[in-house]
C-alpha cells in the first residue's frame, strides 16, 4: 500500500503545480474570418460608352449586429446593354482578401444566380461559365428596356447542382444574397 | 476396583475440563468485497459435527461450546469455502469474511444487486447482455430503451441522451467512476465513449446522487466495467454485428487475463463502419460513421484494497447529412417545403464534410482500501483529454481546414470514503478537485466558437444512509461545489457595444484589435446541492420511493459566450455573460412493485427550475449572406412535470409482456408558454418468448408509438424570397405526426465447447419501413428518419 499511497501524493502533486504554472496566460491571437465575404461590388459599364453604374454591399461585421450599407450609384440608362462585373472582399483582412479569385477558381462548385423583381425592365445573360459550360456569372450582362423601377438581387450559391434551372432546384448554399433598387430613367 | 477408581477418575476429571461448556459463538458472515451480508452461509463445527445456516441478517449462534479449539468451516453458494480454528476461552462475537467465487460475483454486479447510487430515488439498468445485443449502437440509442429517456439527434449517429426532458449539461455521464468531459454543451455532440467497453449502465434520472455531482439536473448516467476475479483464469469475447442499414458493422472483442493472486489485466477494441444510411425512399448523403476504440487496463484486487490503471481511445468520425448544410433562411424554406432532400446522392462509404472528427483520450488511475474502522476509501484520478474537428463545406485553401479545432484537457481527483457508522447507518463523504483548460485552434480561420478557457472546480459531498427499521429507508445529503472560470474572449465590438457591454463590462477588456475585442472575464460559481429521501417497503414486494434533489448548475462555455452563426443549425446565437447559475428543486415518486409474476413502477416527477438557461429566437438578421434567425440564450424559470411507467407480466413459464409509457410537460413559467425541444409522449409495447431449454431461445416483438407533440412554442418567422417577391414562413417549429414502429429481434445460443458459447441474434427494425420524423432529430426539416434495418449479431464467449 504504500505504493498507493506515494503514487497518490505525486499525483496530487502534479495537479496542484500544474494548476499553478498555467497562471500567466498568453493573449491569443484574434482569428480574422478566411472566408466571410464583407463586401460585393457590381460594375455595370454600358457596352457602347456611357456612365458606368455601382452597386456596392458592404457588412464590415459579417454575423454581427450592425446591417449591411447597400449603396446604387446612379440610374440606369434605358435599352442600354452594359457589361457586368462582380468584385467579392473579404475587407476584414488587410490588405483585402479577393474572394472572386476563389469563386473564379472552384467555377464547377460556384453559380451567380440574378432575380428581377416585376416591373423591372431588364434582362440578363452570363458571359462565363465553368469548365464544364455551365454557367458561373461572375461576368453577365444586363440589358435594359423602358423606364422603370425595382430590385435586382444577386444570389451565389456554393455546391449547387448544375447545370440547373434556376435558384429553385440549385440546392447548394447561399454564400452571399444582396439586393439593389434599381431604376431606369 | 483399581480399574473403577481409574476409570471415575478419568470421567471427573473429563468432567472437570467440560464443566465450562456454556461458550457463545456468535457470528456474521460478509463477502469480502463489499461487506454484503451473505445470508445461508453454511457453518460447520468439526469437532461437534454440527451444522447451521447463517440468517437473514447473515448472523448465526452457535451455544454450547466447551473452552477448546475448533475448527469451523464455512461456505456459501457463490463463495470460496473457508475454515478458521477459534480457541475459546469464553463466549465470542466475530464477523467472517468470504470472498465470493468470481464468475459469480460478476454476474451479482451485472444483476444489479449491489450498492444502490440512492436508496431513495429509481434507478434504471442496462444489463451486459443488453449491452452486447446492441453492439452496433450509440450510448444513447441504448438509454433511449428506457422509460423517461430520449434522445436529442443529429441524424441518426449524433444521439444524446435526453433524461426527463433535459439534456446536454444538464445530464451527467460518468464513464466507469470519472465524469465525461467532452464538451457536452452542443446539442449535436454525442457523448464520446464505446459501449462496448462498459459492462452495466445505470441511470439515475435526477441529482439524488450526490456523489458524482452537484449540477446533473436532468440526471445521471453510470457506466461500469465488471470487475476481474481473484483466479487464474483466461477469458474474452467477440461480437459481430453486421446490419443491411448504412450496409456496415461493428466489431469488437475483449480479453481478460487474471490470476489468483489478484493481478489483472483486460484489452478491448472495437471498429465499428457504415456508410450512408437510408430512410425509407431515399439515401442519406453523407451520413455514414467510422468509429474506433480501444482500452487497455491492468491492476491489482486484493481483499482490503486495489489499484488499476487505464488508458483509453475513442475515435469517431460522423458525416453530417449533406441536405443539412445550409446558408441562410431562404434556403432553410426550400429545405423544409421540399419533401426530399435537396442532395440525394448514391451510397457511399465517404465522409465527406459537413463531418465532425472526435478524439477522446483517458488516462486513468483508482484505487481503493478498506480500513476496519473508518470504512472503503477510494481514490481516482483521471486525465481526458477530448479534441474536437467540425468540418464544413468551405472554399479555396480552407477546403480541408476544420471550422471547429477545439482541445479539452481535464485533470479530475476524487476522492471518496464510504464508512459504516452503525449497522443501519452508512455515511459517504468526498472530495473533487477539477483542473480544466479550453483551447481553441485559430488556424481554423473562422472566429472561435467556444473561447480559451481555464476552469477550477472543487466539491465536497457528505451522505447519510439510515435504515430505521425493516421497512424505512431514509437518505439525507449536501454537497457544495465552487467553480472559476478565467476566459479569453474575443467579442465583434459591434456585438459588445450593441449588448451594452462596454459600460457594464468595461473593466474586463484587454486589448482592441480592429473590429474585435479581447476580454477576460473572471466568473465565480458557488454550486449547493441537497438530497433527501424515503424508501418504504410494505407488503413484502412494494416499495414507495420518494426523493428530493436540490441541483444547481454554472452556465457553461456556449451558455456564456456564444457570439455568431451557428452553422449546423443556420442560425445565429448569443449567450449572456451576466448568466448565474440555475437551479432546479426536483421531487420525484416511485412505487415499485415486485413479484414473481408482475413487476412494475410507476414515477411521477416535478422539476421545478429557476433561472433556467433556455435558448430562442427573438429577431431575424439580415446578413450578406442572407437572412438568419436569432436566438438568444435567456434565464427564465420552468416546471416540467411527467410520469414514466414501466410493466412486466409472465403470462406462463415462456411468454413475458412489457409495457412502457413516458409523457412529460414543460413549461416556461415567466413567459407561460411550453418549453421547446419536449420530448413527445409514448408509448412501447412488447412480447417476447424465451425458453432456457430450446438452446435459450429468445424471440421478442416490440411495437413503439411516439405521439405528436402539440405543446410547442411557435417560433416561426417571416422572410422575403426576391424570387417569389413574398414573404414567406419558415416554419420551425412544428413537430412532426405521431408514428408507429414495429421491430423485433431474436437470439439462440449454441454451445461450442465446454467453455465456449456462440450466441447468434437476427433482428429487424422498422419492419414495415415506415416513413416517419422525431420531433427531437434536429435533421428532421431535411429529410426522414431510418428506414428498415435487418441485422445479424454473433458472440462468442469464452
Amino acid at each position: 500500500m504504500k505504493n498507493f499511497k506515494l503514487i497518490t501524493l505525486a499525483l496530487i502533486t502534479l495537479l496542484f503545480t500544474n494548476a499553478c504554472s498555467n497562471d500567466d496566460d498568453v493573449t491569443p491571437a484574434p482569428v480574422n474570418e478566411e472566408e466571410i465575404i464583407t463586401t460585393i461590388t457590381v460594375t455595370l459599364t454600358p457596352a457602347g460608352g456611357g456612365t458606368t453604374i455601382t452597386l456596392k454591399t458592404q457588412d464590415l461585421d459579417g454575423d454581427g449586429p450592425n446591417l449591411p450599407v447597400t449603396t446604387v450609384s446612379g440610374d440606369l440608362a434605358a435599352s442600354t446593354t452594359y457589361n457586368g462585373s462582380i468584385e467579392l472582399l473579404n475587407e476584414t483582412e488587410d490588405p483585402a482578401e479577393d474572394i472572386t479569385v476563389e469563386v473564379e477558381e472552384e467555377s464547377d462548385e460556384h453559380q451567380f444566380f440574378y432575380t428581377i423583381s416585376t416591373g423591372l425592365n431588364v434582362t440578363t445573360a452570363y458571359s462565363n461559365f465553368d469548365n464544364n459550360s455551365n454557367p458561373l456569372g461572375t461576368a453577365f450582362t444586363i440589358t435594359s428596356g423602358a423606364a422603370s423601377s425595382g430590385v435586382i438581387t444577386f444570389t451565389l450559391r456554393h455546391e449547387p447542382i448544375k447545370p440547373n434551372t434556376g435558384l429553385d432546384n440549385a440546392g447548394g448554399e447561399t454564400d452571399l444574397e444582396a439586393s439593389f433598387n434599381i431604376a431606369i430613367q | 476396583m483399581r480399574v473403577f477408581i481409574l476409570l471415575f477418575l478419568l470421567i471427573s476429571s473429563n468432567f472437570i475440563i467440560s464443566q465450562n461448556c456454556d461458550n457463545t459463538i456468535t457470528g456474521k458472515v460478509l463477502d469480502l468485497h463489499d461487506n454484503t451480508i451473505l445470508v445461508d452461509a453454511r457453518i460447520v463445527v468439526l469437532e461437534i459435527n454440527k451444522q447451521l445456516l447463517t440468517n437473514e441478517s447473515g448472523e448465526f449462534t452457535i451455544s454450547g461450546l466447551c473452552n477448546q479449539t475448533y475448527t469451523i468451516e464455512i461456505s456459501h453458494a457463490f463463495c470460496l469455502p473457508k475454515t478458521y480454528k477459534i480457541e475459546l476461552i469464553s463466549s465470542i462475537e466475530k464477523v467472517f469474511l468470504l470472498e465470493h467465487h468470481l464468475e459469480e460475483l460478476n454476474e451479482i454486479i451485472l444483476e444489479g444487486k449491489t450498492n444502490n447510487d440512492s436508496e431513495t430515488s429509481l434507478e434504471n439498468k442496462i444489463t451486459k447482455e443488453e449491452l452486447e445485443k446492441s453492439s452496433s449502437k450509440s450510448l444513447g440509442d441504448i438509454l433511449n430503451s428506457i422509460s423517461g429517456i430520449s434522445s436529442l439527434n443529429t441524424g441518426n449517429t449524433i444521439v444524446k441522451p435526453v433524461i426527463n426532458g433535459l439534456h446536454s449539461s444538464r445530464v451527467v455521464i460518468l464513464n466507469d467512476g470519472v465524469r465525461l468531459e467532452d464538451q457536452d454543451w452542443g446539442a449535436e455532440h454525442a457523448p464520446n465513449l464505446d459501449i462496448n467497453a462498459i459492462d452495466n449502465i445505470t441511470v439515475i434520472k435526477g441529482a439524488s446522487a450526490l456523489q458524482y455531482s452537484g449540477n446533473a439536473i436532468g440526471g445521471i448516467v453510470i457506466t461500469e466495467t465488471a470487475k476481474a476475479p481473484v483466479k487464474d483464469s483466461i477469458y474474452g469475447k467477440t461480437i459481430v454485428t453486421a446490419a443491411s442499414n448504412g450496409r456496415g458493422g461493428t466489431t469488437t472483442t475483449q480479453l481478460t487475463k487474471t490470476y489468483k493472486s489478484g493481478w489483472y489485466g483486460n484489452i478491448q477494441g472495437t471498429i465499428k463502419r457504415f456508410g450512408d444510411f437510408n430512410a425509407p425512399d431515399y439515401n442519406l448523403s453523407n451520413t455514414g460513421v467510422y468509429e474506433r476504440s480501444l482500452s487497455v487496463r491492468g491492476g491489482i484486487n486484493r481483499f482490503r484494497s486495489g489499484l488499476e490503471a487505464s488508458y483509453s481511445l475513442y475515435k469517431m468520425e460522423t458525416g453530417i447529412l449533406r441536405a443539412s448544410h445550409l446558408g441562410g433562411a431562404q434556403d432553410q424554406i426550400r429545405a423544409i417545403n421540399n419533401l426530399e432532400p435537396l442532395f440525394v446522392d448514391d451510397f457511399t462509404y465517404n465522409i465527406n464534410s459537413p463531418k465532425q472528427d472526435v478524439e477522446h483520450h483517458i488516462l486513468k488511475l483508482k484505487g481503493f482500501k478498506k480500513f476496519e474502522k473508518l470504512g472503503k476509501l477510494d481514490f481516482k484520478y483521471s486525465f481526458q483529454q477530448n479534441n474536437r474537428l467540425e468540418f464544413d463545406v468551405r472554399r479555396g485553401d480552407d477546403r480541408d481546414k476544420p471550422s471547429l479545432d477545439l482541445k479539452l484537457n481535464t485533470h479530475t481527483l476524487l476522492l471518496d470514503l464510504d464508512s459504516k457508522l452503525s449497522e443501519t447507518a452508512n455515511l459517504k463523504l468526498g472530495l473533487t478537485g477539477q483542473y480544466q483548460t479550453n483551447f481553441a485552434d485559430p488556424s481554423t480561420g473562422v472566429r472561435r466558437l467556444i473561447p480559451d478557457y481555464s476552469e477550477y472546480n472543487t466539491g465536497l459531498y457528505a451522505i447519510l444512509e439510515k435504515q430505521i427499521n425493516n421497512q424505512f429507508i431514509f437518505e439525507l445529503g449536501a454537497r457544495l461545489d465552487y467553480t472559476y472560470l478565467d476566459a479569453l474572449k474575443f467579442y465583434r465590438t459591434s456585438f459588445w457595444e450593441d449588448r451594452g457591454y462596454d459600460s457594464t463590462f468595461q473593466d474586463i477588456v484587454v486589448e482592441e484589435f480592429g473590429n474585435q475585442i479581447l476580454v477576460n472575464p473572471k466568473l465565480n460559481f458557488y454550486n449547493p446541492s441537497a438530497t433527501a429521501g424515503i424508501a418504504y417497503n410494505f407488503k413484502e414486494d412494494f416499495k414507495l420511493l420518494f426523493n428530493y434533489s436540490l441541483a444547481s448548475r454554472a452556465p457553461n462555455p456556449s451558455e456564456l459566450f456564444s457570439e455568431g452563426l451557428h452553422h449546423s443549425a443556420s442560425r445565429i446565437e448569443l449567450g449572456g455573460l451576466e448568466f448565474k447559475s440555475e437551479t432546479a428543486h426536483k421531487f420525484s415518486f416511485t412505487l415499485q412493485h415486485d413479484s414473481d409474476r408482475i413487476r412494475f413502477t410507476i414515477n411521477p416527477y416535478i422539476n421545478l427550475i429557476s433561472d433556467f438557461i433556455v435558448i430562442e429566437p427573438i429577431e431575424v438578421q439580415q446578413t450578406i449572406r442572407g437572412n438568419f434567425q436569432v436566438w438568444e440564450y435567456r434565464q427564465t424559470n420552468a416546471r416540467l412535470m411527467g410520469v414514466d411507467i414501466d410493466g412486466e407480466i409472465k403470462l406462463n413459464d415462456y411468454f413475458k409482456y412489457n409495457h412502457q409509457f413516458s409523457i412529460i410537460k414543460g413549461k416556461d413559467i415567466t413567459r407561460k408558454d411550453a418549453l421547446i425541444n419536449m420530448p413527445a409522449a409514448s408509448t412501447r409495447n412488447a412480447i417476447a418468448y424465451t425458453n432456457k431449454k430450446l438452446n435459450n431461445l429468445n424471440l421478442r416483438l416490440q411495437s413503439e408509438y411516439v405521439f405528436r407533440q402539440n405543446e410547442f412554442p411557435d417560433n416561426n418567422f417571416e422572410v422575403f424570397v426576391p424570387e417569389t417577391e413574398t414573404l414567406e414562413i419558415v416554419d420551425v417549429s412544428t413537430p412532426p405526426d405521431a408514428y408507429h414502429l414495429l421491430s423485433f429481434n431474436s437470439s439462440i445460443d449454441y454451445k461450442l465447447s465446454k467453455k465456449s458459447i456462440l450466441t447468434i441474434g437476427f433482428g429487424v427494425s422498422n419492419i414495415f419501413n415506415t416513413n416517419y420524423r422525431n420531433y427531437l432529430n434536429r435533421l428532421r426539416y431535411y429529410a426522414d428518419d431510418l428506414g428498415r434495418d435487418y441485422s445479424i449479431n454473433l458472440k462468442i464467449k469464452q
